[in-house]
């Protein structure tokens, strides 16, 4: 696995002309977020098409009584879902140090533990990981209480939305670990300052996303 | 030069010499470069437009007469089926792909494009998916719900069988190979052009193709969510698309069209770059309107996300909607004409010459506008309601994809047939598949107005006799073994040519932009010293200064753009090696391809999981992703050159 380190490395010693200056890498991400909006966006308009059309429960806002009796509580947990939202854009004030740490490294001010790059990605990756330990618990307990994908059409898109974006917070996480290995084999320092740029943007886009998801799906009624 | 017909220049072929390590199995399964893969597309897109060609065969002899019986309708639905998505996906689309892998770094001055290894990935993915969606229709098992493929009626309920299950699947994997592709080529016309290659000095063709990759990474993702939705219904028994459930029959004709009508120029507007390439060249004039020519593409790219719902006239949507979509579509007329105009104009007052290229180019005008025309009566809600579901519905959009993009494509070969492999292709035989086309297509496709305004719908796979459309349909039917003896042609042409059309030098046609400026075929590194742009037409600088009136250019000084301009074509320079010139070159690596491997083994466990073989599945899945995951990682850490 040492070539991770060495191949990463290569990338930097060519320096090409490019006609804006900017890596190619940084232009072919903002293409690919772009493209990722139209995703989600896609995502995200089906769950507000299908709001509130479901033909039985459970429901996220609403309690619901089956026509055997059985009284099913609104099912979205809002309190829990809250904090692992905080823990997500948290995420992202780690991930902008991670990336400072890397342009800047060896700078004064940037030593010790808080200077680190290791660190604060090491930050950045935990708490993707307890974002998504969230989400199966949530995924888990909606299950048990009577909610699966294939229930009603709020099961079918909201298990299809969220777990979308949890499988781009898993990626993310991957891609953090990744760097992080980098970093633990050979220093990222501020040649590397593209390999985190990109990364970053990744994870902030993520992250508004779920900005996005939060509001619609769990705040407004 | 510019006086004689084609001019040609004797000098050999081949170019450098090739080793077989440069022309082997492997080397085709390892390239990264762009012209490869470029010829890579092309051979597998032309393959594939043969496939298309006999299932349309097929579909028209079965239509010659009534009541014949030449295919069974559970046939004919996956004939009618296949040739809709083979056309679009597996021809249309990769044979635009072979041109902007081809031309757009040869045209913005650059050695490769910006992400090699992705670009090699793009082909690999597309030629597997192109297989996994094709060979199922010799089990009988091909894709039957249209090209469109409509939910409900593709979903669990009414479309059982393994059959939608391959054209779901199918078309998710050709739609990770058109996303790779267009970031790749965003990135690359943003930041590979040469110094001086401004935007507005960019070629048309470069032009039109930025415009595509921007319709394709902003409609892929919502036929790839659409999609989801289809496979999670089929596989997973999610309500999407379940009525029962409350689930919306509409959703997935809003989400598919959101796609389709973006794809309609993601299919079109290449050939109108090739055609843009053509006509200024066999006028021997600029590009008439050239800033005008760009805009109004970008202005149809913009428009074309704003239309889709003109698909969906006869759902129902209230006349508010219908308005709104009605006059948008009508808007779309207004770039497509200044086009049109544009091209007219271009040629008007230059001093024509009439190769096949040219003679192509000239049919897309002339074909588009029939086309073009139909089109713009469809935007009228109550006229669309008299042709919803007809033939002229099929008359219309072969005009503009046939009659459009097909001539379009051929003029492209045509053109830069020479380029690819230094060899002309025989003029006598394009004469005659030119002409065999061109009768062909109108004998096909015009009286397909005629059936379509007599109430003859789509997608019958027989009808009775006595209802005025017989004539239409046996006509339609010769018109198609005339494209198909054209075809035959073209393949023969094409194949011949290559090893020995006439020899043609480095600017066969006296053409203005920078790919004309290299050897035929280029060197590997396409230019041995990257050049300064200081016009849009650059060789013509060189070559033909008295059509550069009027042209803008860095230096004010006029007296001496020639030679201030002139791009340096050093012909025995470029012939000398990558390694004596010491230009990097990417290494090959056959890692992109097994990335495209893993994930058409991850899919097909789908299938597999569908025919209830579940051990075999999770196993083919956890497989594929894995060996997809490690490919991916090993081609992330080898260096590229």
């Amino acid at each position: 696995m040492s070539a991770i380190a060495a191949g990463a490395h290569e990338a930097h010693e060519h320096t090409h002309y490019t006609t804006t200056g900017l890596d190619s890498r940084k232009i072919a991400i903002w293409a690919f977020i772009g493209s990722e909006c139209m995703l989600f966006g896609s995502l995200i308009s089906t769950y507000l098409v299908y709001k509130g059309r479901s033909v039985v429960g459970p429901f996220p806002h609403e309690a619901w009584t089956s026509p055997t009796g059985e009284i099913f509580k609104p099912i979205l947990n809002i309190p829990v879902t809250s904090m692992s939202t905080g823990v997500l854009l948290f995420s992202s004030l780690a991930m902008v140090l991670a990336l400072a740490a890397v342009e800047n490294r060896g700078k004064p001010g940037y030593e010790g533990i808080l200077g680190s790059s290791k660190f604060w990605l090491l930050a950045t990756a935990l708490m993707g990981a307890t974002f998504l330990g969230f989400q199966a618990y949530e995924f888990t307990s909606f299950v048990h209480e009577g909610l699966t994908i294939r229930t009603n059409l709020f099961g079918t898109s909201f298990f299809t939305l969220t777990g979308f974006h949890g499988g781009h917070v898993a990626v993310g996480v991957l891609w953090l670990m990744t760097l992080l290995f980098i970093d633990m084999k050979r220093g990222l320092g501020p040649k590397d300052t593209i390999l985190v740029d990109i990364c970053a943007l990744y994870w902030h886009f993520v992250d508004v996303v779920w900005i996005v998801i939060f509001a619609l799906v769990y705040l407004i009624k | 030069m510019a006086s004689s017909a084609i001019p040609t220049h004797a000098q050999g072929a081949s170019g450098a010499s090739q080793s077989s390590e440069q022309s082997g199995l492997w080397s085709w399964l390892t390239t990264v470069d762009h012209k490869k893969i470029g010829i890579l597309y092309l051979y597998t897109a032309l393959f594939y437009l043969l496939v298309g060609g006999l299932e349309a065969t097929l579909i028209r002899t079965q239509l010659a007469k009534p009541n014949l019986s030449v295919v069974s309708a559970e046939m004919y639905n996956q004939l009618f089926t296949m040739h809709g998505t083979t056309m679009v996906f597996l021809v249309v689309m990769p044979l635009s792909a072979a041109f902007f892998n081809y031309l757009i770094p040869l045209q913005i001055g650059a050695r490769d494009v910006a992400f090699p290894r992705l670009n090699a990935f793009s082909y690999w993915v597309y030629a597997l998916g192109g297989l996994f969606i094709t060979l199922p229709i010799f089990f009988g098992m091909a894709p039957n719900g249209g090209w469109f493929g409509y939910a409900p009626l593709s979903g669990p309920t009414y479309g059982g069988g393994f059959n939608m299950d391959f054209w779901v699947l199918g078309l998710q994997i050709l739609g990770i190979s058109s996303l790779a592709a267009a970031f790749n080529f965003i990135t690359t016309i943003i930041n590979l052009r040469a110094p001086g290659m401004t935007l507005m000095r960019m070629p048309m063709f470069t032009w039109m193709s930025f415009v595509v990759q921007f319709l394709v990474i902003l409609a892929f993702p919502v036929i790839t969510a659409a999609l989801f939705f289809l496979q999670f219904d089929r596989f997973f028994g999610t309500n999407f698309y379940q009525v029962q459930a409350g689930g919306d029959p509409l959703l997935w004709q809003h989400l598919f069209w959101v796609f389709g009508h973006p794809e309609v120029y993601i299919l079109i507007l290449p050939a109108f770059g090739l055609v843009s390439e053509v006509l200024p060249t066999h006028s021997r004039k600029p590009l008439f309107g050239y800033n005008v020519m760009a805009y109004s593409g970008i202005m149809i790219g913009f428009l074309g996300f704003g239309v889709w719902a003109h698909h969906m006239f006869a759902v129902g949507m209230g006349p508010v909607a219908d308005s709104i979509f009605s006059v948008a579509t009508m808007l779309i007329g207004l770039p497509t004409g200044v086009k049109i105009f544009n091209w007219i104009a271009t040629m008007y007052g230059g001093s024509l010459r009439f190769p096949t290229s040219m003679k192509f180019a000239i049919g897309l005008i002339a074909m588009f506008t029939i086309g073009g025309i139909s089109g713009v009566m469809h935007s009228s809600p109550p006229s669309d309601l008299q042709q919803t579901d007809t033939y002229f519905v099929v008359a219309h959009f072969h005009y503009v994809l046939y009659g459009g993009a097909m001539m379009g494509i051929f003029a492209g070969i045509y053109h830069y047939f020479p380029k690819m492999t230094g060899r002309f292709m025989s003029e006598r035989l394009g004469s005659w598949q030119f002409w065999l086309n061109f009768v062909g297509l109108n004998l096909t496709f015009f009286p397909m107005h005629f059936s379509g305004m007599l109430g003859m719908p789509r997608r019958i796979y027989t009808y009775d006799a006595g209802q005025g459309w017989d004539v239409f349909n046996l006509t339609s039917t010769v018109g198609t073994y005339m494209l198909l003896v054209a075809g035959l042609i073209f393949a023969y042409n094409f194949f011949k040519s290559r090893v020995s059309g006439a020899p043609a030098g480095s600017d066969p046609w006296g053409a203005p932009t920078l790919e004309w400026s290299i050897p035929s075929p280029p060197p590997e590194y396409n230019f041995a010293q990257i050049p300064e742009v200081t016009s849009r037409y650059p060789m013509w600088d060189l070559k033909a200064p008295d059509r550069m009136a009027g042209i803008e250019h860095s230096h004010a000084d006029a007296g001496t753009i020639a030679e201030a301009h002139a791009v340096p074509v050093h012909e025995e320079t470029e012939r000398r090696s990558a390694k004596e010139l010491g230009i990097p070159i990417p290494f090959p690596t056959v890692k992109p391809f097994m990335v495209a491997l893993g994930i058409i083994i991850l899919f097909s466990g789908l299938i597999v999981m569908h025919a209830g073989k579940f051990p075999l599945a999770m196993a083919m899945m956890i497989g594929g992703g894995a060996f997809m995951v490690a490919s991916l990682y090993a081609w992330l850490t080898s260096p590229l050159e």
